[in-house]
């Protein structure tokens, strides 16, 4: 008999299912939602996703709030890479308003946007090193973590919700100390990610339990409309920043890594490869920054970009500006827009439909995790339990973007 | 420029196939958008897919337009990963029998995006292999995205606007 597929007889008390309640509050889904698993044995029959633990009405909110106060709420998305969504929502503005960025601004913006690109592949690769067993690896990695936050904590002085930038740039230049910071990560991060891999990549162990689970052919992928690591990883090259470039990518010289069955440990390598890329990124983005000009860090778009605070107090024309923004006055063309960027998991879209209110009429956010996620249930049947764990690891779920 | 050529492609092939069906066309933006019917989305929705190569579902909303006669509109976003073209596409339904064909029959990946809208706006999507709401509880009673419901309650006594100088 094939232990993978048991025959019972009728009666055979094995023969029964168990019902298992995984989540909402279980150490190894690393969020809040909950599956219904039916197993027989530890093998899942069937599953059920319930979602919405944290639901906060953020598209509701948003109808209710200017521009410039939603840039909070896109935080609290993917929280595991805040700048992203802050300046995804930034760029939808901008894009709306017609505002051209300057390269400088471009630039700063890619290599925020590329650190926290790599936050957040560090908590996902680390958590599959975890929930297969391997904690070193996690506490290993996860130091360089914090040292990105410090970065952000320099540039906006927030760590995890970070509110960074504005509409039409930065709320202030990157200080020395901030160059300095990203200095010293390029050149420290490499090694301990090298590390990382060694202790992973080839370990025997880890390919057993990642190689050849949750295998996920590229229609199937397609069909369930992922994007992101998970979809590269079944070997379809899409990745927002080349196929449709915001922020000037289209400057930047790197490679957008695929992998072949789109198993675990395909998305595994793709998230690895994506860290060694960005880090080119980054690298490539402040050697651009000094041929630019010093000191541009905002568009020069008065009307759109909130004043400094001494500006507000002593000038008139600043004064004005000031009020009009914070009320939501400003004089933004009626129309709707969608623009997408490429997330920590893949692409995050805002379609934001503006009737010249101080609000927008409507936003929807078009959350990767959310669309990824309702392919674990129908994957997850047939799967051993503790694969389908690591297949949620290995699909990054954030319950903040999941939920909304 | 290159891009305008590509839209009017698209919008011949969709005229022509599909004819008066075929109303509303901008292009906010660059992104090509139209209105259809629908009793004829689905067969859109499949043509895009199939002969056009629209092969990605980026997204399904609704947006709510109260006082209309056809006052909710659902929104699809395709994309065309080969040619690096995104499309959108509205379907205006009456408010008071938001029904509209679910697009799961086209792409699997439907069924959350046709969740969440029916959750939030109450669309029903006919033949949708499993709608139920999927943010909110179940007995929440009002699909709470539709612009009547105020986004606080206003029957509550302890948020006065007189304590926070409203």
């Amino acid at each position: 008999m094939n232990h993978n597929h048991p025959v019972f007889t009728d009666n055979d008390p094995q023969s029964e299912l168990v019902t298992l309640n995984l989540g909402p509050t279980h150490p190894a889904t690393h969020g809040v939602f909950q599956n219904v698993l039916q197993l027989d044995g530890e093998r899942i029959v069937s599953g059920v996703s319930t979602i919405g633990y944290i639901h906060r009405a953020f598209e509701k909110i948003a109808e209710h709030r200017p521009f410039y106060q939603i840039t909070p709420l896109t935080d609290r998305l993917n929280y595991c890479s805040s700048p992203i969504n802050n300046m995804g929502w930034h760029m939808t503005v901008e894009k709306l308003l017609n505002i051209q960025m300057p390269k400088r601004v471009d630039y700063l913006r890619v290599i925020i946007m590329e650190l926290s690109r790599i936050a957040d592949h560090i908590i996902c690769n680390t958590i599959i090193g975890q929930d297969t067993g391997a904690t070193t690896t996690f506490l290993y990695l996860f130091q360089f973590r914090e040292h990105i936050y410090e970065i952000f904590e320099e540039v906006c002085g927030a760590r995890l919700t970070t509110n960074i930038g504005r509409i039409g740039g930065f709320e202030r230049d990157f200080n020395d100390i901030a160059f300095a910071k990203i200095d010293k990560f390029l050149k420290e991060f490499p090694k301990a990610l090298k590390e990382f891999e060694n202790l992973l990549t080839r370990n025997r162990i880890f390919i057993d339990r990642t190689a050849g689970v949750a295998e996920v052919t590229k229609e199937a992928a397609l069909e369930y409309s992922w994007t992101g690591p998970l979809l590269r990883a079944t070997g379809v090259d899409y990745d927002v920043r080349v196929s449709d470039p915001y922020s000037s990518y289209q400057d930047f010289d790197f490679e957008v890594p695929v992998g072949t069955s789109g198993d675990i440990y395909d998305r595994y390598l793709v998230r690895n490869e994506e860290m060694w890329q960005s880090l080119r990124i980054i690298e490539q983005a402040l050697v651009k920054l000094k041929t630019e000009p010093k000191g541009i860090f905002h568009a020069d778009v008065p009307e759109f970009y909130l004043p400094p605070k001494q500006e507000v107090y002593n000038n008139m024309e600043a004064l004005i500006y000031h009020f009009k923004i914070v009320m939501g006055e400003i004089d933004a063309p009626k129309a709707e827009v969608y623009h997408a960027v490429e997330g920590g998991n893949g692409e995050l879209g805002f379609y934001l439909i503006n009737d010249g209110g101080r609000t927008p009429y409507r936003l929807h956010f078009r959350r990767p995790s959310f669309v990824n996620y309702q392919m674990f249930a129908p994957m997850s049947a047939g799967m051993l339990l503790s694969d389908a764990i690591i297949n949620m690891s290995s699909m990054n779920i954030i319950a903040g973007e999941l939920d909304a | 420029m290159e891009e305008t050529t590509l839209n009017n492609n698209i919008l011949a092939k969709l005229s022509d196939k599909f004819g008066e069906k075929v109303t509303g066309v901008s292009e906010p933006y660059g992104l090509l958008t139209f209105a259809t019917t629908k009793d004829v989305i689905i067969n859109v929705l499949s043509f895009l897919k199939n002969d056009l190569s629209f092969n990605f579902l980026t997204d399904i909303t609704a947006v709510h337009y109260p006082g209309k006669d056809h006052g909710i509109a659902v929104v699809y976003h395709l994309h065309n990963m080969v040619e690096k073209v995104r499309i959108r596409i509205k379907v205006f339904i009456s408010e008071q029998n938001p029904t509209i064909p679910t697009a799961t029959t086209v792409w699997k990946g439907a069924n959350w995006m046709e969740r969440e809208t029916y959750d939030l706006f109450g669309v029903k999507f006919e033949g949708h292999p499993d709608l139920r709401r999927i943010l909110n509880m179940d007995d929440l009673g009002v699909h709470p995205m539709l612009k009547q419901y105020p986004l606080e309650d206003p029957n509550r006594v302890d948020k006065k606007d007189e304590f926070f100088g409203r």
